[in-house]
């Protein structure tokens, strides 16, 4: 039986030594869960990566839940999440502090006058690359327009507009789609 | 009382993530930054870069960095701050983590099950227009500057945001180095020049 010190390991090693978000970590998960520890083959790898997209939350964690249940249980969830979010908690922390001690810095205060409009344009981006990826077309573009809308101009909150779409997808695939393959 | 708001909204924030990490971001933005007030768009800002540029998820680095600075603006010490850090991060965490306990074992039978495929299309096609709004929400003159107080700033902006953004676009290239170079550009030009 693989030991919860083990598993806390390798996620710890995950949550540590990848920078730039969730999806970067896929590479060293496979790589420490496939091909090192062999806890996983290659295609219940890509069927629990699915899952922990197609489910709420942070998909690294689910990706630690899903696997550490898998191995160990219950207990074994709660070790895996803890060991992938850890040091990534406890470096944005230390940042978040000296950053707070440093507010007002001159140097500092310049180098963020600088990063911030291109955060804006980093969070941009992605919009037009998913909306490839989500196979938009004519008769479904305006989802995402109406929802950016009303969360931008109306003040909508988000949460409703994920609860509706959540709604009418399931009323769509109950009542119209018979036949055909996308709304 | 902050702690009991700040667990309950990112509890909310966690179960109705879909679509990973930026469509957080704009969960985040939104709850923080536009319903209670925690932080301006520009203090936002500064938390996505700096949760660009350090490990692990992006949900997880900015739910704990906005804890913290939520508090922190509330006017408590950074005891209480680090306390709110841990708490928002807990909370962003647990309910997925019961869900995917409760229903994984059911669902990894239905993956390919038609009407799970539809939901997801619908969420999918939503998160695009929240990570949209998430973005204009963000443009203002915490972010760009001011044209009347500072028009230099202002034109900068728009140049470095453009450029990002197209190079971004066109060449998928790492945030790092772009959240990197752009501080670099905000040193020379803030700092040595003016």
């Amino acid at each position: 039986m693989v030991s919860l010190w083990q598993l806390f390991w390798s996620f710890f090693k995950i949550g540590t030594f990848t920078i730039g978000g969730g999806y970067a970590m896929i590479p060293l998960m496979e790589k420490e869960l496939v091909d090192r520890h062999r806890w996983l083959t290659a295609e219940e790898f890509m069927d629990i990566l699915t899952l922990s997209q197609t489910m709420p939350g942070i998909f690294a964690a689910n990706m630690a839940t899903h696997v550490g249940w898998r191995l160990r249980g219950f207990s074994g969830a709660a070790v895996a999440v803890i060991g992938n979010v850890l040091m990534p908690i406890l470096i944005i922390l230390a940042m978040a502090a000296g950053l707070h001690y440093l507010q007002g810095n001159a140097v500092v205060e310049a180098v963020f006058k600088g990063v911030r409009p291109v955060v804006v344009a980093l969070i941009a981006a992605p919009v037009f690359r998913m909306a490839r990826a989500a196979e938009i077309s004519r008769y479904n573009f305006w989802i995402p327009i109406v929802a950016a809308l009303l969360i931008w101009l109306l003040g909508v909150s988000p949460i409703w507009i994920i609860l509706i779409a959540g709604v009418g997808g399931y009323l769509y695939g109950k009542y119209f789609e018979r036949k055909e393959v996308n709304p | 009382m902050i702690f009991w708001r700040l667990f309950y909204t990112f509890l909310k924030i966690g179960i109705f993530n879909f679509g990973g990490g930026m469509a957080m971001l704009a969960l985040i933005q939104n709850e923080v930054v536009e319903v209670n007030g925690w932080m301006t768009a520009g203090e936002f800002a500064d938390i996505v870069a700096a949760s660009q540029v350090t490990p692990g998820p992006i949900g997880i680095n900015v739910a704990t960095y906005a804890g913290y600075t939520s508090v922190i603006n509330a006017g408590y010490e950074p005891s209480f701050a680090i306390f709110g850090a841990f708490l928002a991060s807990f909370a962003v965490l647990l309910l997925p983590f019961i869900t995917m306990l409760l229903v994984s074992r059911y669902l990894m039978r239905h993956k390919d099950n038609p009407m799970v495929k539809t939901v997801m299309h619908f969420l999918k096609l939503t998160v695009i227009g929240l990570i949209a709004a998430a973005a204009l929400l963000l443009i203002s003159p915490d972010t760009f500057g001011s044209f009347s107080d500072s028009p230099l700033q202002f034109w900068v902006s728009i140049a470095l945001f453009v450029v990002a953004f197209l190079v971004s676009l066109k060449w998928k290239t790492s945030p790092i180095l772009l959240i990197v170079l752009s501080g670099a550009v905000g040193f020379v030009v803030y700092y040595l020049i003016m």
